[in-house]
């Protein structure tokens, strides 16, 4: 990858277009990854708040999968389900 | 122009009411208070457009100010001392991403022992944080560079603090003459953001992480903006300048011509210094003043320009870096001299810690003392300390 010199860099790090994250996937970070059981869920969208990668998929108003291209594997959305509910579980990567 | 008696903080609030800026977040803070007093006065009363933002403390006065900067807002504050001190993680945030925040600064100094009264400490402790610096004479001053530095901040997209000195001017009434609001509007002009978070059909991330492979860029951009920066100011005072007859330049040259000594000072200083060298020219000493008031960026071309013809220079601090040599503005104005194969000796009084008064008796003392120096070619001390008890 072309490595960029002061001059053409974005101001300050500001990034957008090409610079974008979703060009920079970082699932691979992970070490553990939620799994997600439609059966079980109640599409209350907690999850989806939570996540601090926008990695809670949705479509039509409901949940449809998880996108493991972005996701950390931080355990934020298995925390957040509701405990009745239980819809998420971490599982190691 | 509209005559006022205004203080220091009642000029800077005046300042901030007619450029009305979107947000003010801010904390009180000795002898800053008033400044964000009269101006949350001027929030209540309606006389302003801005959102007031009642912080818990000036690291959260600064994180508010980036936070709303970066949405795309026209952003002041004010804190002083010790308040500044917990700006200071923030202050290189707004900096690095390159916010146009102007910050009206009350000089104090630092803890401890506890002291609420004016050095320039707090200020040259975020010296390197990536703001101009900005410092005052007196009150009308004090205005003139607060208006100013709202345009100097926005042309060159760094941050901006004007700094005056505590209750030495932010108490001190004054009668100064201020611009009428449609003259400051349409000298300012309309504020247009560089970007702004809130722009939802333009995405963009602000504050990536930034390792080893692009950090240093970012910050060489920063660098070379300071650079420029010098542009913006000159284009600023300039402008300020021919409008409304008040000529600001990065310093003051006072009675330099002929002189065979010069004394550097910032701030209030500046002004005693004034009276004692008039007093001196009568005595026939040829002695003369350079008020620096632009600290960043540094005008070093310029001050090797003006102060490379003189025998001594002596440089008055009010603060000290603790190097064990001398302060700031002393070694920042040393060095800016240095590749010259002749120039002038250069010594450094440190005066004036904790509001310790400075008098005329003292700047002539500093004088006589260059003058000496300047006769024998011989520094008893490099660094001293004026008015300190031994
Ligand atoms: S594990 Fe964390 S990053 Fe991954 S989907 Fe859940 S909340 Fe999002
Ligand atoms: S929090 Fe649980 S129940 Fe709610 S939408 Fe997410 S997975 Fe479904």
């Amino acid at each position: 990858m072309k490595k960029y010199g002061w001059k053409e860099l974005p101001l300050g790090a500001i990034l957008k277009g090409e610079w974008s994250t979703e060009n920079f996937p970082t699932g691979d970070w992970r070490s553990e990854r939620p799994v997600w059981d439609e059966e079980k869920c109640t599409d209350c969208f907690l999850c989806w708040i939570y996540c601090p990668d926008s990695s809670i998929i949705i479509k039509d108003g409901k949940v449809t999968g998880i996108n493991y291209d972005y996701c950390k594997g931080c355990g934020i959305c298995a925390n957040v389900c509701p405990p009745k509910v239980k819809a998420i579980e971490m599982i190691p990567d | 122009m509209p005559l006022k008696a205004l203080t220091g903080n009642e000029s800077m609030a005046e300042a901030m009411r007619q450029i009305n800026p979107d947000v003010v977040a801010a904390y009180p803070i000795t002898p800053a208070t008033e400044v964000v007093q009269i101006f949350s006065s001027f929030v209540a009363d309606g006389l302003v457009d801005t959102e007031f933002v009642a912080v818990e403390s000036e690291h959260s006065a600064m994180s508010a100010c980036v936070g709303a900067a970066a949405a795309g807002a026209r952003v002041m504050t004010s804190t002083a001392s010790q308040g500044l001190a917990l700006m200071h993680e923030v202050l290189y945030v707004a900096a690095g991403l390159r916010l146009p925040i102007v910050l009206c600064e009350i000089n104090r100094s630092l803890s401890a022992p506890i002291n609420i009264h004016c050095d320039h400490s707090d200020t040259m402790g975020s010296r390197d944080a990536g703001w101009i610096q900005i410092f005052s004479e007196n009150v009308q001053e004090t205005y003139d560079n607060v208006i100013q530095a709202m345009k100097i901040a926005e042309s060159s997209r760094i941050p901006a603090l004007v700094t005056t000195d505590g209750f030495i001017l932010s108490h001190c009434l004054e009668r100064i003459e201020v611009l009428e609001d449609s003259e400051v509007q349409s000298f300012i002009g309309e504020y247009k953001p560089a970007y702004s978070l809130l722009d939802i059909e333009n995405p963009i991330t602000v504050g990536p992480l930034d390792l080893q492979d692009y950090y240093f860029e970012h910050k060489r951009q920063e660098i070379e903006a300071m650079r420029e920066a010098k542009k913006s100011i000159e284009k600023v005072n300039k402008e300020f300048g021919d409008r409304f007859r008040r000529r600001y330049d990065f310093f003051e040259s006072y009675k330099l011509n002929g002189a065979e000594i010069a004394i550097v000072a910032l701030g209030s200083t500046a002004g005693t210094a004034k009276v004692a060298i008039d007093s001196l020219r009568e005595e026939g000493k040829k002695v003369g003043l350079l008020k620096l008031r632009v600290f960043r960026p540094f005008p070093y071309e310029k001050l090797c320009e003006v102060l490379q013809k003189f025998k001594v220079v002596a440089v008055l601090d009010r603060s000290d870096s603790m190097s064990s040599t001398g302060g700031p503005v002393f070694t920042e104005a040393r060095s800016a001299l240095y590749d010259l194969t002749t120039r002038p000796r250069f010594v450094n009084y440190i005066y004036g810690l904790g509001g310790r008064e400075i008098t005329e008796s003292d700047i002539k003392k500093v004088a006589n003392e260059a003058l000496k120096i300047s006769k024998t070619g011989k520094i008893k001390e490099l660094v001293q300390y004026l008015g300190v008890r031994e």
